[in-house]
């Protein structure tokens, strides 16, 4: 579904991506994880098609097309969802008028039939119920007011309007507390399917006791310097990412 | 505008063929203006003695005074002798026949703006009669205004049909003598709307439709005059999204509006005039005076302005709140792109006591533009209790445009309550890429956010203006970002 091939990514001439590669196919789950400045929050803006960085080298090749060729709202129809790490405000625009907005660009890019206002409300409370929040949320301006909880909770409802083929999840566990992350990793979970995919980017193992990844791969300085299974994820907890630059880096460079 | 500037290169270039007083046969006055232009202009429209007197003391005034150069604009001289101040409505020989013959650009802006189509042809300003009865239409309108008892009528008629009413409130809210463009205005005025509601009367219906249809043309030195007798209520809309073909550059307007004992008038206007070109070439200088007194205790004035269109906007819909407890409100949207400047704002005037006014104002600059928001908060000395709230936000696209805000307040009780909010942000490209994100295109999310950041404005428009207003601003922004 998505290759990544030695992507080299950088911004105002800074090296930030520094040769990623990785292949996630249908129905799995990775889980990215990485120090702070290792590069994963650029990961996901480049795969959703953020202004501002550069592409030095290399490819993203998304069921067969030229991701990096796209511009961000077709990515966005063609199925890739991101969920922000910090979940924009727009005052004035409701939540509900947004998602319709939205669910309907995708229908219509798929060629599919645009819902009605009451097909829409239908839907779009059989979403939000799961994820305790009230349908009066739609009301609301977007992310306006919104607690940190309740951001991150519409980020979720979002996905699930919008059915994804391939979301990239920004950090979704920072600043939730427990509670609130195992309703947004339900949401997740539910939504896990042998069509779609998730990378799940985040600093800490907590999320990964609740959304099992397939896959962990670690982020360090710019490149995928360990991938494993699960267990790699509780190491990293036990041992701290200090384990990986100072033990596995230095023998990458040794050539070990 | 090349058509514009060439006609009134046109009539510079005439030689001076008419005597003004003898010949009133002609149809259009040779550029100039005099005490006999005046005249001419009252001649030619069967005026009483009484009107061409103040008309006369209003040009003697004028030319006395000095233009303002306070606002925050700057235009090329305006030579007042240049402009031709009286043109008769065109005659159907000269406007297209039908839709075929006119600017295809034209038609598809009104396409994006959703314009019924029978009302594209009327804007478009092909000859009426060629494409519906219009006459008809009107005539539903009236009787139905007639049998609540209102009035609504063009300015000339009613100084006709009701000549008392006119004079007794004609420059009683604006003096013709109150700044130099209301001065020029009450000298030579071509037409206007005149409406009268009568004691208790809530009007029926709104009058814009009806507008729409029958107030094209009213030439450049519109006057318009609404009263409000006491418990009685109207709705006013004036102008249309729909872009305004006009050959004038200048506008400089009038509106005067009276509210006696628990009336409420609501006056919404949607401006989009001409804006010249993308390079800053022609376009409208609308330089407008429009002021409401609420004389009556607990009377209501309301203004809600969407201004996107003109070259230069001058124009402070202001009100005297006169009556104990009577209420003044200030809705604005002004939007500048490219080339345009607009100094816009209110004033409110608290005289009586526990008076209260609100003002909302949204400004949004992009392209080169310059955009100020400019308003007035005075708070007499008997306007014991008297609140005023105002919150003024501007929004920038881009890094050349200006937007800027000059809050007046003078509060003379200290009884008083005043609050001014102000804030400016950028149009966020972070929140252009969450909408992005979810499938939207650039387009589509700029005009969704500027929307929401407008919502506090449209929501007091009437509904159908509103949704109108909202793509009138997706529109008037195309382009603004990259």
């Amino acid at each position: 579904m998505l290759q990544i091939r030695n992507l080299h990514v950088s911004i105002d001439g800074q090296k930030i991506l520094r040769g990623i590669d990785l292949d996630v196919q249908p129905g799995t789950v990775h889980a990215v994880m990485g120090p702070n400045g290792s590069g994963k929050s650029t990961l996901a803006s480049v795969l959703a098609g953020r202004d501002g960085y550069e592409i030095e080298q290399g490819s993203v090749t998304y069921n067969g097309q030229d991701l990096l060729d796209m511009d961000p709202e077709i990515r966005a129809r063609e199925g890739v969802f991101l969920a922000f790490q910090y979940p924009v405000e727009v005052p004035g625009v409701t939540t509900m008028y947004f998602m319709r907005e939205a669910v309907n660009a995708v229908r219509k890019h798929r060629g599919e039939e645009e819902l009605s206002a009451g097909e829409f409300l239908k839907l779009a409370r059989e979403k939000i119920g799961p994820l305790g929040m009230e349908a009066d949320m739609l009301k609301r301006a977007i992310n306006e007011g919104f607690s940190g909880g309740e951001k991150k909770r519409s980020e979720i409802f979002q996905m699930a309007m919008l059915e994804p083929r391939l979301a990239v999840l920004d950090e979704t566990d920072s600043g939730l507390d427990i509670d609130a992350l195992k309703i947004v990793a339900d949401g997740v979970n539910s939504l896990r399917s042998a069509e779609r995919s998730f990378v799940v980017i985040t600093h800490y193992q907590r999320l990964l006791n609740y959304i099992v990844p397939d896959y962990v791969h670690v982020l360090s300085e710019g490149r995928i310097e360990l991938s494993g299974d699960k267990d790699l994820a509780l190491e990293l907890e036990s041992r701290g990412y200090g384990w990986i630059n100072d033990d596995v880096v230095p023998q990458a460079v040794a050539g070990v | 505008m090349s058509s514009a500037v060439e006609q009134i290169e046109g009539l510079t270039a005439q030689e001076y063929k008419y005597g003004f007083v003898t010949d009133i046969d002609q149809e259009t006055l040779p550029p100039g203006l005099t005490e006999d232009t005046v005249r001419f202009i009252s001649a030619k429209k069967e005026e009483p003695e009484w009107l061409l007197d103040w008309r006369l003391k209003a040009f003697r005034h004028w030319q006395g005074m000095t233009e303002p150069t306070w606002p925050n604009v700057s235009y090329p001289k305006i030579d007042y002798q240049s402009i031709s101040y009286y043109a008769a409505p065109k005659s159907a020989d000269d406007k297209p026949k039908s839709l075929d013959e006119v600017d295809p650009e034209l038609l598809a802006t009104y396409e994006k703006l959703g314009i019924p189509l029978e009302e594209r042809a009327v804007l478009a300003g092909v000859a009426v009669d060629a494409v519906f009865d219009s006459v008809s239409v009107a005539t539903t309108f009236r009787e139905k205004l007639a049998d609540a008892g209102v009035i609504f009528m063009s300015i000339s008629e009613a100084v006709r049909e009701h000549p008392e009413l006119v004079r007794k409130y004609l420059g009683s809210v604006v003096p013709p003598s109150d700044n130099f463009f209301a001065a020029l205005n009450s000298a030579v005025f071509s037409d206007g709307s005149f409406v009268f509601i009568p004691k208790g009367v809530t009007c029926p219906m709104e009058l814009s439709t009806y507008f729409r249809i029958n107030a094209m043309n009213t030439g450049q030195f519109e006057r318009t005059l609404i009263v409000a007798e006491d418990d009685s209520y109207v709705s006013y809309l004036e102008g249309c999204t729909a872009p305004m073909r006009d050959q004038n550059q200048l506008h400089a307007a009038v509106v005067e509006l009276v509210a006696l004992e628990n009336a409420r008038i609501k006056y919404s206007t949607v401006q989009n005039w001409y804006p010249g070109d993308k390079d800053g070439n022609g376009g409208i200088y609308n330089f407008v005076t429009k002021r409401g007194a609420c004389r009556g205790k607990r009377s209501k004035i309301s203004w809600t302005q969407v201004e996107t269109g003109s070259a230069i906007t001058w124009k402070y819909p202001s009100c005297i709140l006169i009556g104990d407890g009577s209420v003044g409100e200030f809705y604005s949207v002004a939007v500048t792109n490219n080339h345009q400047q607009a100094d816009t704002g209110t004033k409110m005037i608290h005289i009586g006591k526990d008076t209260t006014s609100t003002i909302v104002s949204k400004g949004i600059s992009a392209g080169v533009s310059n955009n100020s928001y400019r308003g007035l908060v005075k708070i007499m000395p008997k306007a014991e209790g008297a609140r005023n709230f105002s919150q003024c936000d501007s929004m920038l696209m881009g890094d050349r445009c200006g937007a800027h805000t000059f809050p007046y307040l003078e509060v003379r009780n200290k009884t008083a309550q005043v609050e001014h909010e102000a804030t400016t942000s950028k149009i966020g490209e972070d929140q252009i890429f969450y909408l992005n994100q979810r499938g939207i295109e650039t387009e589509d999310a700029v005009s969704m956010i500027v929307n929401g950041f407008c919502k506090e404005v449209f929501r007091e428009l009437p509904m159908e203006f509103a949704v109108e207003a909202q793509k009138l601003l997706g529109v008037s922004l195309e382009g603004s970002v990259g």
